[in-house]
Protein backbone atom coordinates (compact mmCIF):
# COMPACT_ATOMS: atom_id res chain seq x y z
CA UNK A 1 0.00 0.00 0.00
CA UNK A 2 2.92 2.29 0.79
CA UNK A 3 4.13 2.18 -2.82
CA UNK A 4 0.62 3.02 -4.01
CA UNK A 5 0.32 6.20 -1.93
CA UNK A 6 3.91 7.10 -2.72
CA UNK A 7 3.12 6.58 -6.40
CA UNK A 8 0.10 8.88 -6.24
CA UNK A 9 2.12 11.49 -4.35
CA UNK A 10 5.03 11.24 -6.78
CA UNK A 11 2.64 11.51 -9.74
CA UNK A 12 1.27 14.74 -8.28
CA UNK A 13 4.81 16.07 -7.70
CA UNK A 14 5.90 15.15 -11.25
CA UNK A 15 2.87 16.84 -12.79
CA UNK A 16 3.00 19.88 -10.48
CA UNK A 17 6.70 20.44 -11.10
CA UNK A 18 6.22 20.00 -14.88
CA UNK A 19 9.07 17.48 -14.90
CA UNK A 20 10.86 17.84 -18.25
CA UNK A 21 11.39 14.09 -18.74
CA UNK A 22 7.76 13.36 -17.92
CA UNK A 23 6.56 15.97 -20.40
CA UNK A 24 8.89 14.63 -23.09
CA UNK A 25 7.82 10.99 -22.79
CA UNK A 26 4.16 11.94 -22.37
CA UNK A 27 4.23 14.02 -25.55
CA UNK A 28 6.02 11.22 -27.39
CA UNK A 29 3.39 8.75 -26.20
CA UNK A 30 0.68 11.02 -27.52
CA UNK A 31 2.49 11.72 -30.79
CA UNK A 32 3.09 8.04 -31.53
CA UNK A 33 -0.38 6.90 -30.45
CA UNK A 34 -2.40 9.64 -32.12
CA UNK A 35 -0.45 9.30 -35.38
CA UNK A 36 -1.02 5.53 -35.31
CA UNK A 37 -4.69 6.11 -34.52
CA UNK A 38 -5.23 8.51 -37.42
CA UNK A 39 -3.45 6.20 -39.89
CA UNK A 40 -5.24 3.13 -38.59
CA UNK A 41 -8.63 4.88 -38.79
CA UNK A 42 -7.98 5.87 -42.42
CA UNK A 43 -7.37 2.19 -43.18
CA UNK A 44 -9.92 0.57 -40.89
CA UNK A 45 -13.05 2.66 -41.53
CA UNK A 46 -13.15 2.26 -45.33
CA UNK A 47 -12.27 -1.41 -44.90
CA UNK A 48 -15.17 -1.88 -42.47
CA UNK A 49 -17.54 -0.01 -44.82
CA UNK A 50 -16.40 -2.07 -47.80
CA UNK A 51 -16.95 -5.31 -45.90
CA UNK A 52 -20.43 -4.06 -44.99
CA UNK A 53 -21.74 -3.14 -48.43
CA UNK A 54 -19.74 -5.33 -50.79
CA UNK A 55 -20.64 -8.98 -51.29
CA UNK A 56 -17.79 -11.20 -52.46
CA UNK A 57 -17.03 -14.87 -52.11
CA UNK A 58 -14.51 -14.78 -49.24
CA UNK A 59 -16.20 -11.92 -47.38
CA UNK A 60 -17.16 -13.98 -44.34
CA UNK A 61 -13.67 -15.43 -44.13
CA UNK A 62 -12.14 -11.94 -44.25
CA UNK A 63 -14.46 -10.79 -41.44
CA UNK A 64 -13.62 -13.86 -39.36
CA UNK A 65 -9.89 -13.29 -39.87
CA UNK A 66 -10.27 -9.61 -39.00
CA UNK A 67 -12.07 -10.52 -35.78
CA UNK A 68 -9.41 -13.09 -34.96
CA UNK A 69 -6.67 -10.53 -35.54
CA UNK A 70 -8.13 -8.38 -32.75
CA UNK A 71 -6.32 -10.75 -30.42
CA UNK A 72 -3.02 -10.40 -32.28
CA UNK A 73 -0.19 -10.76 -29.72
CA UNK A 74 1.66 -7.39 -29.71
CA UNK A 75 5.00 -9.05 -29.01
CA UNK A 76 4.69 -11.11 -32.18
CA UNK A 77 3.73 -7.99 -34.16
CA UNK A 78 6.77 -6.25 -32.69
CA UNK A 79 8.97 -9.16 -33.67
CA UNK A 80 7.63 -9.22 -37.24
CA UNK A 81 8.05 -5.46 -37.66
CA UNK A 82 11.55 -5.80 -36.17
CA UNK A 83 12.49 -8.47 -38.73
CA UNK A 84 11.07 -6.39 -41.58
CA UNK A 85 12.81 -3.18 -40.51
CA UNK A 86 16.11 -4.65 -39.30
CA UNK A 87 19.19 -3.99 -41.39
CA UNK A 88 18.98 -7.45 -42.99
CA UNK A 89 15.21 -7.18 -43.55
CA UNK A 90 13.41 -6.06 -46.73
CA UNK A 91 12.85 -2.53 -45.41
CA UNK A 92 16.15 -2.24 -43.55
CA UNK A 93 17.41 0.32 -46.02
CA UNK A 94 14.84 2.81 -44.70
CA UNK A 95 16.60 2.91 -41.34
CA UNK A 96 13.36 3.02 -39.38
CA UNK A 97 14.18 0.54 -36.62
CA UNK A 98 14.39 2.13 -33.15
CA UNK A 99 12.54 5.25 -34.29
CA UNK A 100 9.06 6.51 -33.39
CA UNK A 101 8.03 5.66 -36.98
CA UNK A 102 8.69 1.97 -36.32
CA UNK A 103 6.58 2.22 -33.17
CA UNK A 104 3.77 3.83 -35.17
CA UNK A 105 3.92 1.04 -37.77
CA UNK A 106 3.66 -1.62 -35.06
CA UNK A 107 0.75 0.16 -33.39
CA UNK A 108 -1.11 0.57 -36.69
CA UNK A 109 -0.81 -3.18 -37.35
CA UNK A 110 -2.12 -3.94 -33.86
CA UNK A 111 -5.11 -1.57 -33.86
CA UNK A 112 -6.38 -1.75 -37.46
CA UNK A 113 -8.16 -5.11 -36.89
CA UNK A 114 -9.65 -3.86 -33.61
CA UNK A 115 -10.97 -0.59 -35.08
CA UNK A 116 -12.17 -2.28 -38.28
CA UNK A 117 -14.01 -5.05 -36.38
CA UNK A 118 -15.76 -2.71 -33.94
CA UNK A 119 -16.60 -0.31 -36.80
CA UNK A 120 -17.91 -3.18 -38.92
CA UNK A 121 -20.35 -4.21 -36.19
CA UNK A 122 -21.82 -0.69 -36.07
CA UNK A 123 -21.90 -0.26 -39.84
CA UNK A 124 -23.54 -3.65 -40.29
CA UNK A 125 -26.38 -2.66 -37.95
CA UNK A 126 -26.82 0.63 -39.77
CA UNK A 127 -26.69 -1.11 -43.17
CA UNK A 128 -29.47 -3.39 -41.99
CA UNK A 129 -31.59 -0.28 -41.30
CA UNK A 130 -30.63 1.57 -44.49
CA UNK A 131 -30.40 -1.32 -46.97
CA UNK A 132 -33.81 -1.03 -48.63
CA UNK A 133 -33.69 2.76 -48.87
CA UNK A 134 -30.21 2.92 -50.38
CA UNK A 135 -30.94 0.12 -52.83
CA UNK A 136 -34.16 1.89 -53.78
CA UNK A 137 -32.29 5.17 -54.31
CA UNK A 138 -29.94 3.26 -56.61
CA UNK A 139 -26.82 4.61 -54.90
CA UNK A 140 -23.32 3.52 -55.91
CA UNK A 141 -21.08 1.44 -53.63
CA UNK A 142 -19.00 4.53 -52.92
CA UNK A 143 -22.11 6.55 -51.97
CA UNK A 144 -23.29 3.71 -49.72
CA UNK A 145 -19.94 3.65 -47.94
CA UNK A 146 -19.88 7.42 -47.52
CA UNK A 147 -23.45 7.48 -46.20
CA UNK A 148 -22.80 4.72 -43.69
CA UNK A 149 -19.51 6.19 -42.51
CA UNK A 150 -21.04 9.63 -42.03
CA UNK A 151 -24.21 8.49 -40.30
CA UNK A 152 -22.34 6.08 -38.03
CA UNK A 153 -19.68 8.64 -37.15
CA UNK A 154 -20.40 8.57 -33.44
CA UNK A 155 -20.19 4.79 -33.29
CA UNK A 156 -16.96 5.02 -35.28
CA UNK A 157 -15.64 7.40 -32.66
CA UNK A 158 -16.14 4.65 -30.11
CA UNK A 159 -14.24 2.23 -32.37
CA UNK A 160 -11.43 4.75 -32.68
CA UNK A 161 -11.34 5.24 -28.92
CA UNK A 162 -11.05 1.48 -28.42
CA UNK A 163 -8.06 1.58 -30.75
CA UNK A 164 -6.65 4.57 -28.92
CA UNK A 165 -6.88 2.75 -25.59
CA UNK A 166 -5.18 -0.31 -26.99
CA UNK A 167 -2.38 1.71 -28.63
CA UNK A 168 -1.83 3.98 -25.64
CA UNK A 169 -1.36 1.01 -23.31
CA UNK A 170 0.76 -1.00 -25.73
CA UNK A 171 4.23 -1.93 -24.51
CA UNK A 172 5.44 -5.25 -25.97
CA UNK A 173 5.70 -4.34 -29.65
CA UNK A 174 6.99 -0.80 -29.21
CA UNK A 175 9.61 -1.97 -26.73
CA UNK A 176 10.97 -4.33 -29.42
CA UNK A 177 10.85 -1.96 -32.40
CA UNK A 178 11.49 1.25 -30.47
CA UNK A 179 14.16 -0.02 -28.12
CA UNK A 180 13.06 2.26 -25.25
CA UNK A 181 15.89 4.69 -26.01
CA UNK A 182 16.02 7.72 -23.70
CA UNK A 183 15.15 11.00 -25.48
CA UNK A 184 14.41 9.05 -28.67
CA UNK A 185 11.83 6.31 -28.38
CA UNK A 186 10.94 6.16 -24.68
CA UNK A 187 7.22 6.48 -24.02
CA UNK A 188 5.14 6.18 -20.86
CA UNK A 189 4.52 2.45 -21.09
CA UNK A 190 8.12 1.51 -21.82
CA UNK A 191 9.28 3.87 -19.06
CA UNK A 192 6.92 2.12 -16.64
CA UNK A 193 8.37 -1.26 -17.67
CA UNK A 194 11.89 0.10 -17.20
CA UNK A 195 11.22 1.58 -13.74
CA UNK A 196 9.48 -1.61 -12.62
CA UNK A 197 12.56 -3.58 -13.73
CA UNK A 198 14.75 -1.23 -11.76
CA UNK A 199 12.60 -1.75 -8.68
CA UNK A 200 11.41 1.87 -8.48
CA UNK A 201 7.76 0.93 -8.06
CA UNK A 202 6.72 4.35 -6.84
CA UNK A 203 7.99 6.07 -9.99
CA UNK A 204 6.50 3.30 -12.16
CA UNK A 205 3.15 3.80 -10.44
CA UNK A 206 3.42 7.57 -10.80
CA UNK A 207 3.97 7.19 -14.54
CA UNK A 208 1.07 4.73 -14.61
CA UNK A 209 -1.26 7.26 -12.99
CA UNK A 210 -0.17 9.90 -15.48
CA UNK A 211 -0.87 7.44 -18.32
CA UNK A 212 -4.35 6.67 -16.96
CA UNK A 213 -5.12 10.36 -16.47
CA UNK A 214 -4.01 11.19 -20.01
CA UNK A 215 -6.07 8.36 -21.50
CA UNK A 216 -9.20 9.36 -19.58
CA UNK A 217 -8.79 13.05 -20.38
CA UNK A 218 -8.32 12.41 -24.10
CA UNK A 219 -11.33 10.07 -24.17
CA UNK A 220 -13.44 12.72 -22.45
CA UNK A 221 -12.17 15.42 -24.79
CA UNK A 222 -12.98 13.35 -27.88
CA UNK A 223 -16.45 12.52 -26.52
CA UNK A 224 -17.04 16.21 -25.85
CA UNK A 225 -15.79 17.28 -29.26
CA UNK A 226 -17.80 14.50 -30.94
CA UNK A 227 -20.95 15.64 -29.11
CA UNK A 228 -21.74 12.00 -28.26
CA UNK A 229 -25.14 11.36 -26.66
CA UNK A 230 -26.35 14.87 -27.39
CA UNK A 231 -28.39 14.67 -30.56
CA UNK A 232 -31.55 12.61 -30.45
CA UNK A 233 -31.24 8.85 -30.45
CA UNK A 234 -27.85 8.41 -32.04
CA UNK B 1 -40.72 14.37 -66.95
CA UNK B 2 -38.92 11.40 -68.44
CA UNK B 3 -41.08 8.95 -70.39
CA UNK B 4 -40.91 5.74 -68.34
CA UNK B 5 -44.26 4.19 -69.07
CA UNK B 6 -45.61 1.82 -70.12
CA UNK B 7 -44.14 -0.49 -67.53
CA UNK B 8 -44.74 -4.02 -68.78
CA UNK B 9 -44.50 -7.20 -66.70
CA UNK B 10 -44.52 -10.44 -68.65
CA UNK B 11 -44.71 -13.71 -66.75
CA UNK B 12 -42.91 -11.87 -63.95
CA UNK B 13 -42.26 -14.10 -60.96
CA UNK B 14 -40.61 -13.46 -57.60
CA UNK B 15 -39.51 -16.16 -55.20
CA UNK B 16 -38.55 -16.06 -51.56
CA UNK B 17 -36.63 -19.08 -50.24
CA UNK B 18 -37.73 -21.29 -53.12
CA UNK B 19 -41.39 -20.36 -52.65
CA UNK B 20 -43.08 -18.36 -55.36
CA UNK B 21 -44.54 -15.29 -53.64
CA UNK B 22 -45.73 -13.48 -56.76
CA UNK B 23 -46.45 -14.57 -60.28
CA UNK B 24 -46.38 -15.40 -62.98
CA UNK B 25 -47.92 -11.98 -63.62
CA UNK B 26 -48.73 -10.10 -66.81
CA UNK B 27 -49.42 -6.44 -66.15
CA UNK B 28 -49.09 -3.10 -67.91
CA UNK B 29 -48.88 0.17 -66.00
CA UNK B 30 -49.42 3.13 -68.28
CA UNK B 31 -51.03 6.54 -68.52
CA UNK B 32 -51.61 8.74 -65.52
CA UNK B 33 -53.39 8.46 -62.20
CA UNK B 34 -53.21 6.18 -59.19
CA UNK B 35 -53.20 2.40 -59.29
CA UNK B 36 -54.12 0.78 -55.99
CA UNK B 37 -53.09 -2.78 -55.23
CA UNK B 38 -55.48 -4.53 -52.86
CA UNK B 39 -55.29 -7.94 -51.30
CA UNK B 40 -55.04 -9.75 -47.97
CA UNK B 41 -51.79 -10.06 -46.02
CA UNK B 42 -49.33 -12.34 -47.76
CA UNK B 43 -50.98 -11.93 -51.15
CA UNK B 44 -47.75 -10.50 -52.58
CA UNK B 45 -48.56 -6.78 -52.73
CA UNK B 46 -45.17 -5.63 -51.44
CA UNK B 47 -43.32 -8.17 -53.57
CA UNK B 48 -45.19 -6.99 -56.66
CA UNK B 49 -44.24 -3.39 -55.94
CA UNK B 50 -40.61 -4.34 -55.33
CA UNK B 51 -40.54 -6.39 -58.49
CA UNK B 52 -41.81 -3.45 -60.51
CA UNK B 53 -39.38 -1.09 -58.77
CA UNK B 54 -36.48 -3.44 -59.47
CA UNK B 55 -35.44 -4.18 -55.89
CA UNK B 56 -36.80 -7.75 -55.87
CA UNK B 57 -34.89 -10.16 -58.08
CA UNK B 58 -36.99 -11.76 -60.78
CA UNK B 59 -37.15 -15.54 -60.66
CA UNK B 60 -38.69 -15.56 -64.12
CA UNK B 61 -40.29 -13.40 -66.79
CA UNK B 62 -39.42 -9.78 -67.48
CA UNK B 63 -40.07 -6.21 -66.41
CA UNK B 64 -39.55 -3.67 -69.17
CA UNK B 65 -39.82 0.11 -69.39
CA UNK B 66 -40.26 2.56 -72.24
CA UNK B 67 -36.69 3.71 -71.55
CA UNK B 68 -33.47 1.96 -70.51
CA UNK B 69 -33.25 0.49 -67.01
CA UNK B 70 -30.79 3.08 -65.66
CA UNK B 71 -33.08 5.96 -66.69
CA UNK B 72 -36.08 4.11 -65.29
CA UNK B 73 -34.37 3.56 -61.92
CA UNK B 74 -33.31 7.19 -61.75
CA UNK B 75 -36.84 8.46 -62.35
CA UNK B 76 -38.84 6.45 -59.87
CA UNK B 77 -39.04 6.28 -56.10
CA UNK B 78 -40.31 3.93 -53.41
CA UNK B 79 -41.94 4.78 -50.09
CA UNK B 80 -41.76 1.97 -47.55
CA UNK B 81 -44.45 0.91 -45.12
CA UNK B 82 -42.02 1.48 -42.25
CA UNK B 83 -40.36 4.79 -43.16
CA UNK B 84 -36.58 4.46 -43.26
CA UNK B 85 -35.06 7.54 -41.70
CA UNK B 86 -31.43 8.45 -42.15
CA UNK B 87 -29.77 9.40 -38.87
CA UNK B 88 -29.82 13.02 -39.90
CA UNK B 89 -32.01 16.04 -39.48
CA UNK B 90 -35.29 16.49 -41.36
CA UNK B 91 -33.58 18.95 -43.69
CA UNK B 92 -30.64 16.64 -44.40
CA UNK B 93 -32.96 13.69 -45.02
CA UNK B 94 -34.79 15.72 -47.63
CA UNK B 95 -31.60 16.99 -49.21
CA UNK B 96 -30.04 13.51 -49.42
CA UNK B 97 -31.47 12.37 -52.81
CA UNK B 98 -30.56 15.74 -54.32
CA UNK B 99 -27.01 15.51 -53.00
CA UNK B 100 -26.74 11.99 -54.47
CA UNK B 101 -27.57 13.54 -57.83
CA UNK B 102 -24.74 16.01 -57.49
CA UNK B 103 -26.70 19.13 -56.57
CA UNK B 104 -24.54 21.48 -54.51
CA UNK B 105 -25.21 21.62 -50.80
CA UNK B 106 -26.77 25.08 -50.52
CA UNK B 107 -29.17 24.50 -53.44
CA UNK B 108 -30.11 21.07 -52.10
CA UNK B 109 -30.81 22.50 -48.64
CA UNK B 110 -32.90 25.35 -50.14
CA UNK B 111 -35.04 22.88 -52.09
CA UNK B 112 -35.28 20.64 -49.03
CA UNK B 113 -36.53 23.55 -46.92
CA UNK B 114 -39.16 24.37 -49.58
CA UNK B 115 -40.39 20.78 -49.57
CA UNK B 116 -40.42 20.66 -45.78
CA UNK B 117 -42.72 23.70 -45.82
CA UNK B 118 -44.97 22.10 -48.44
CA UNK B 119 -45.50 18.96 -46.36
CA UNK B 120 -45.84 20.79 -43.05
CA UNK B 121 -42.43 19.96 -41.59
CA UNK B 122 -41.03 23.49 -41.89
CA UNK B 123 -41.03 24.06 -38.15
CA UNK B 124 -38.89 21.03 -37.35
CA UNK B 125 -36.15 21.25 -39.95
CA UNK B 126 -33.29 20.62 -37.54
CA UNK B 127 -34.98 17.85 -35.57
CA UNK B 128 -33.38 14.38 -35.93
CA UNK B 129 -35.61 12.38 -38.29
CA UNK B 130 -35.59 9.13 -36.26
CA UNK B 131 -37.32 10.86 -33.32
CA UNK B 132 -40.28 12.17 -35.35
CA UNK B 133 -43.77 10.74 -34.91
CA UNK B 134 -45.02 8.06 -37.31
CA UNK B 135 -47.07 10.55 -39.32
CA UNK B 136 -44.19 13.03 -39.57
CA UNK B 137 -41.80 10.26 -40.63
CA UNK B 138 -44.17 9.12 -43.36
CA UNK B 139 -44.61 12.70 -44.62
CA UNK B 140 -40.84 13.10 -44.63
CA UNK B 141 -40.37 9.81 -46.49
CA UNK B 142 -42.95 10.89 -49.03
CA UNK B 143 -41.39 14.33 -49.52
CA UNK B 144 -37.94 12.70 -49.85
CA UNK B 145 -39.34 10.42 -52.56
CA UNK B 146 -41.00 13.30 -54.42
CA UNK B 147 -38.21 15.87 -54.13
CA UNK B 148 -36.44 14.62 -57.24
CA UNK B 149 -39.69 14.92 -59.25
CA UNK B 150 -39.87 11.24 -60.20
CA UNK B 151 -42.20 10.12 -62.98
CA UNK B 152 -43.42 7.16 -60.97
CA UNK B 153 -43.65 6.50 -57.23
CA UNK B 154 -44.43 3.19 -55.54
CA UNK B 155 -45.94 3.43 -52.08
CA UNK B 156 -46.23 0.42 -49.81
CA UNK B 157 -49.12 1.06 -47.40
CA UNK B 158 -48.13 4.68 -46.87
CA UNK B 159 -50.86 5.30 -44.30
CA UNK B 160 -50.61 2.07 -42.30
CA UNK B 161 -50.92 2.79 -38.57
CA UNK B 162 -51.66 6.48 -39.15
CA UNK B 163 -54.69 8.28 -37.76
CA UNK B 164 -57.29 10.09 -39.86
CA UNK B 165 -55.58 13.49 -39.78
CA UNK B 166 -52.19 12.11 -40.80
CA UNK B 167 -53.83 9.98 -43.50
CA UNK B 168 -55.59 13.05 -44.91
CA UNK B 169 -52.31 14.98 -44.95
CA UNK B 170 -50.56 12.13 -46.79
CA UNK B 171 -53.41 11.87 -49.29
CA UNK B 172 -53.23 15.62 -49.92
CA UNK B 173 -49.53 15.30 -50.74
CA UNK B 174 -50.29 12.38 -53.05
CA UNK B 175 -53.01 14.33 -54.82
CA UNK B 176 -50.63 17.25 -55.33
CA UNK B 177 -47.95 14.89 -56.70
CA UNK B 178 -50.52 13.46 -59.07
CA UNK B 179 -51.48 16.95 -60.24
CA UNK B 180 -47.79 17.58 -60.91
CA UNK B 181 -47.79 14.61 -63.27
CA UNK B 182 -46.39 11.83 -61.10
CA UNK B 183 -47.82 8.35 -61.67
CA UNK B 184 -48.55 6.55 -58.39
CA UNK B 185 -48.86 2.86 -57.56
CA UNK B 186 -49.76 2.10 -53.98
CA UNK B 187 -50.86 -0.76 -51.79
CA UNK B 188 -53.37 -0.37 -49.00
CA UNK B 189 -55.69 -2.27 -46.70
CA UNK B 190 -57.91 0.78 -46.37
CA UNK B 191 -60.90 0.36 -48.68
CA UNK B 192 -61.95 3.96 -48.10
CA UNK B 193 -58.56 5.14 -49.26
CA UNK B 194 -58.73 2.92 -52.32
CA UNK B 195 -62.15 4.38 -53.22
CA UNK B 196 -60.91 7.94 -52.63
CA UNK B 197 -57.65 7.70 -54.55
CA UNK B 198 -57.69 4.88 -57.07
CA UNK B 199 -58.19 5.27 -60.79
CA UNK B 200 -57.75 1.55 -61.24
CA UNK B 201 -57.51 -1.34 -58.81
CA UNK B 202 -55.46 -4.52 -58.88
CA UNK B 203 -56.82 -7.26 -56.64
CA UNK B 204 -54.04 -9.65 -55.73
CA UNK B 205 -54.55 -13.06 -54.16
CA UNK B 206 -52.01 -15.80 -53.50
CA UNK B 207 -49.45 -13.96 -55.64
CA UNK B 208 -51.65 -13.69 -58.70
CA UNK B 209 -53.79 -10.89 -60.15
CA UNK B 210 -57.40 -11.89 -59.64
CA UNK B 211 -58.90 -8.69 -60.99
CA UNK B 212 -57.61 -5.52 -62.59
CA UNK B 213 -59.99 -2.80 -63.62
CA UNK B 214 -61.36 0.65 -62.98
CA UNK B 215 -62.20 1.48 -59.40
CA UNK B 216 -65.96 1.89 -59.76
CA UNK B 217 -66.31 -1.36 -61.63
CA UNK B 218 -64.22 -3.26 -59.09
CA UNK B 219 -66.10 -1.96 -56.07
CA UNK B 220 -69.58 -2.08 -57.61
CA UNK B 221 -69.32 -5.23 -59.70
CA UNK B 222 -66.46 -7.46 -58.62
CA UNK B 223 -66.07 -10.34 -61.04
CA UNK B 224 -64.75 -13.07 -58.79
CA UNK B 225 -66.22 -14.60 -55.66
CA UNK B 226 -62.93 -13.97 -53.81
CA UNK B 227 -63.07 -10.24 -54.63
CA UNK B 228 -66.71 -10.11 -53.55
CA UNK B 229 -65.85 -11.82 -50.28
CA UNK B 230 -62.84 -9.51 -49.75
CA UNK B 231 -64.97 -6.41 -50.30
CA UNK B 232 -67.64 -7.75 -47.95
CA UNK B 233 -64.99 -8.01 -45.25
CA UNK B 234 -64.86 -11.78 -45.19
CA UNK B 235 -61.55 -13.48 -44.52
CA UNK B 236 -59.97 -14.36 -47.83
CA UNK B 237 -56.75 -16.38 -47.94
Amino acid sequence: MGDLWLGIWQACVLVASADADLIEISLRSLQVTLTALVLASFLAFPLAALLTVRRFRSRRLVIAVLNALMGLPPVVVGLLVYVLLSRAGPFGVLGLLFTPTAMIIAQVIIIVPLIASVAHQSLRDLWHDYHDLLISLNVTQWQKMRTLLWDARRALLTAALAGFGRAMGEVGAIMIVGGNIDHATRVLTTAIALETGRGDFALALALGFVLIAMTVLINLAIHWLGRTEREGRW
Amino acid sequence: MTQLLPLVLQNATARYRRTTVVGPIDLTVDGTGITVVLGPNGSGKTSLLRMMHGTARLAGGSVTWACDMATARANQAFVFQQPIMLRRSVLENLAYPLRLRGLNKSKALDQAADWADRVGLGAILTRPAPVLSGGEQQKLALARALITAPSLVFLDEPCAALDGKATREIETILTEALAAGTRLVLTTHDMGQARRLADDVIFLLRGKIHEHGCTKLFFDHPKTSEARAFLKGDIVE
